[in-house]
């Protein structure tokens, strides 16, 4: 048996240490490490809850849009307050531009750059990967992100900038939209659609969504051929690695997700929790869900708490402890979150099909992503149909001086879920729980690993390998967000 | 030139910012200019203990360190030993990394508010500890020390913004490259001044309001954000309504009040951001280089004087009244 630690793991948002256990090649236990801590959680108590508004956005530059939203809908939650339907669809396109352009950053310039690796070089693929997507010179990073920086115009016009915006309020959006701007914003989301479809899919969107099992995904795949698209590429990849039996975590099979994109107050997503072993999707309560601090760095009590009455007091001499982050459970059990989630819960009939052959894997968290992004599009257009020019973006709300909310929504990575207690008119207690959080927890009291813990189990590992490539593909499948998971 | 890039006690969101730059190709445009990332936490291929090889070759000077930019305050908590952020991988707190690196770079890049001056990392209690490289708030010292100068001879250049603006950035490593970048060309506070030498107020899209004192009142209102809502465009140093945020945007024309986030000290104004604090009704925050009394008489004058168009459209979220047509007799 033998023992490493791996780090720095770059190329995922913040700061990641894993340690692995390895027997004949094979990983059989993982420990991993948030290795930062900054204490938003501590920093908000005392504030204006309005105040929640500028500082939770700082939490991370790559999804400070999903953290507003999230602030937002709690202090909507603890005031009463609705979103008109313009402010509502403004928020939801915001949320999308965000969530569809870290899709695109992770696959362009986070995950994809594995596979032009050295450790790679003679395989027949090798030339035509390397030449598209080596990190910085690859030919796919130029484009993506001159495509990513076109879309986030949407966020210039209709949020001033990003990241950190500030036009998302409890009410609605503060940033109303002209007649000819929406017309902007349409083009704008056109000129997005125009590039997925050359590049990423080579083909419509709805082509690729009406995809419906893991066998027609293949024969799609057969048809063009892999220098027809990325996903193309992708799907290749998937085949001559076997990315579809890499980093499943067969012990957790149940998949979250918030819910997304209320429209009317209804989400475009569904919320739940799918249970792959039940092949059924049970309702989700936020009573369910509680934080277990035994193994992070944080002082307090050993049984776990519902985000209402959570605290976060640091503890960095703690025995027994390896991260900054907490173990979020839900009804005891560890889950995993993201787009594979989302989808799965939503009842797309890939995604499903996906999980139910198998599991949580490489492959189908990268393709839940993909999927993703071919679905939201066309939402984002029928969004900018219905905006009423002239009717309000934002209602004006009042918060009580005694309140609790709860706001749930999802993040690229998956459930973003914010706390707030307000007593005196100001914030008395603040706890967050975000995607990576659930994905990257450690170990809970009961010794029971968090999902990425539990999927990278039987992960290859050469003898000497000091950084093994299929460890870094099933880290980086989960697009992990370190800076959110401990905040 | 080669230009190392850590991530410290920050959310990563100056390198997303960067990365919104409005050029068809970002690392096309560096490397024309000579500049090359020796190692990148976002971009890289690098990981893990070739990553720590490379930091530590800087470290030893063994390789030549050109920029070394720090993005996110310096967590030097709890009880100095910098453990609320160890570097991934080396069992070393990233401070006492930084500190080694800022000793052979010939320069040293604070990239956001955060490395600048602490920011946000540092509001409430500043439990982290967190400070800026070379100052804590508007405190000269900081991790680095007061004292502290950089191969070049300049203190740590403090691309101050939160997040910065990505051709801030641009444009300062651009100028490095160059050999165009001297203690003439950063502020008081170690801004550059290509940027620092404006206020927020200039090219703001809602100056026909200011000019009046026609204030919005609440979220979504067009009106001047000044009186009421908390807005300190005319006191914060950058040019965030002169050069477009994603292509066309900046803060006010998105809807909401600067919170000055290129200053130190934002993150705590002692008030409500999005208030404006009063005595006797009249704004404390008054623009930095008028006197009050002119501005209390200027602003009574104006209010008077308002159109109609301007005090309608002030509080609504869409312009109600057009300016009219009329020949003005102008040639």
């Amino acid at each position: 048996m033998s023992r490493q630690i791996l780090g720095p793991f770059n190329r995922v948002e913040g700061d990641l240490e894993v340690s692995l256990e390895s027997e004949a090649g094979r990983v059989t236990a993982a420990w991993v490490n948030s290795p930062m801590y900054r204490g938003f959680e501590q920093i908000l108590v005392g504030k204006a809850p309005s105040d929640a508004l500028v500082m939770v956005p700082r939490i991370c530059g790559i999804c400070s849009v999903s953290q507003s939203v999230a602030a937002a809908a709690a202090l909507a939650d603890a005031s009463g307050a609705r979103m008109p339907p313009n402010g509502e669809r403004a928020v939801n396109l915001m949320l999308a531009t965000e969530n569809l352009a870290d899709h695109l950053t992770h696959f362009y310039l986070f995950f994809m750059p594995d596979f032009a690796r050295e450790a790679y070089a003679g395989q027949p693929w090798f030339d035509d990967i390397a030449a598209r997507f080596k990190a910085v010179r690859g030919a796919a990073t130029a484009e993506a992100l001159a495509a990513r920086a076109r879309f986030f115009r949407i966020m210039g016009l209709l949020a001033g900038k990003w990241p950190h915006t500030l036009s998302i309020h409890a009410g609605g959006s503060a940033r109303a939209v002209g007649p000819t701007e929406r017309v902007r914003l349409l083009s704008m989301v056109r000129e997005f659609r125009a590039w997925l479809e050359r590049h990423l899919f080579g083909d419509r969107l709805e082509a690729v969504t009406a995809i419906d099992s893991l066998e027609a995904l293949w024969a799609w795949a057969d048809t063009a051929g892999p220098a027809a698209s990325d996903l193309g590429r992708f799907l290749q990849l998937c085949r001559a690695l076997d990315l579809g039996a890499l980093g499943q975590a067969p012990g957790v099979p149940r998949y979250l997700s918030h819910g997304n994109y209320p429209v009317d107050g209804v989400p475009g997503f569904a919320r739940g929790v799918w249970d792959a072993d039940a092949a059924a999707v049970t309702p989700f309560d936020a009573a369910d869900v509680a934080e277990d601090i035994a193994h992070a760095w944080l002082a307090g009590s050993a049984t776990a708490r519902h985000p209402l009455e959570g605290q976060t007091h640091p503890d960095a001499d703690k025995a027994d402890a390896y991260s900054w982050c907490k173990a979020p459970r839900w009804r005891g059990h560890t889950v995993q979150c993201g787009a594979l989630s989302r989808q799965v819960v939503d009842g797309h009939p890939l995604a499903r099909d996906l999980v139910m052959q198998g599991g949580g894997n490489v492959m189908s968290r990268v393709i839940g992503r993909l999927l993703e992004i071919a679905r939201v599009v066309p939402l984002m257009e029928q969004w900018l149909r219905a905006l009423a020019p002239g009717e309000p973006f934002h209602v004006p709300t009042t918060l009580p001086d005694e309140a609790c909310g709860t706001g749930l929504v999802e993040a690229a990575r998956g459930a973003l879920g914010h706390w707030l207690v307000v007593r005196r008119g100001r914030i008395h207690n603040y706890q967050i729980i975000a995607p990576t959080t659930w994905n990257f927890s450690p170990r809970d009291a009961s010794g029971v690993p968090g999902a990425l813990e539990q999927a990278l189990v039987d992960t290859p590992v050469g003898a000497g390998d000091t950084m093994p490539v299929a460890v870094q593909h099933v880290v980086r499948s989960f697009d992990p967000c370190m800076v959110c998971t401990v905040h | 030139m080669n230009v190392l890039w850590l991530q410290s006690g920050g959310c990563g969101g100056c390198t997303m910012s960067l990365l919104c730059a409005e050029t068809p190709d970002l690392m096309a445009m560096l490397a024309d200019a000579g500049i090359d990332f020796l190692w990148h936490p976002s971009l890289s291929e690098a990981s893990g203990a070739e990553a720590v090889e490379l930091l530590s070759a800087c470290a030893s000077g063994a390789r030549p360190l050109d920029v070394l930019c720090v993005e996110g305050a310096l967590l030097r908590g709890p009880h100095g030993s910098g453990r609320f952020h160890m570097l991934a991988g080396t069992g070393r707190p990233m401070i006492e990394w930084v500190r080694e690196l800022a000793g052979r770079a010939t320069h040293t890049v604070a990239v956001g508010t955060c490395a600048a001056y602490g920011g946000v990392s540092a509001a409430g209690a500043n439990l982290t500890d967190a400070c800026g490289l070379q100052y804590d708030g508007d405190a000269s010292g900081g991790l680095l020390g007061a004292e502290y100068r950089s191969g070049s001879g300049l203190p740590v250049i403090n691309v101050a913004g939160c997040p910065t603006h990505p051709d801030w950035v641009i444009e300062t490593l651009l100028a490095l490259a160059l050999g165009e970048f001297g203690a003439e060309a950063m502020d008081a506070l170690g801004r550059p001044r290509f940027y620092a030498d404006h206020l927020v107020h200039h090219g703001c899209s809602r100056n026909e309001f200011y000019e009046f004192k026609a204030s919005a009142e609440k979220p979504s209102d067009l009106g001047c954000m000044m009186e009421h809502m908390g807005c300190k465009g005319t006191q914060a140093h950058a040019d965030c309504n002169l050069r477009p945020w994603n292509g066309m945007g900046s803060c006010t024309s998105g809807g909401y009040p600067c919170i000055s986030c290129t200053e130190p000290g934002f993150e705590e104004p002692g008030h409500p951001f999005a208030e404006t604090p009063k005595v006797g009704g009249i704004p404390i925050g008054l623009p930095t280089d008028m006197p009050k009394a002119w501005f209390v008489a200027l602003a009574a004058l104006s209010k008077s004087a308002t159109p109609k168009r301007v005090r309608v459209n002030a509080t609504a979220d869409h312009a109600v009244i057009a300016p009219v047509n009329r020949k003005t007799g102008l040639k």
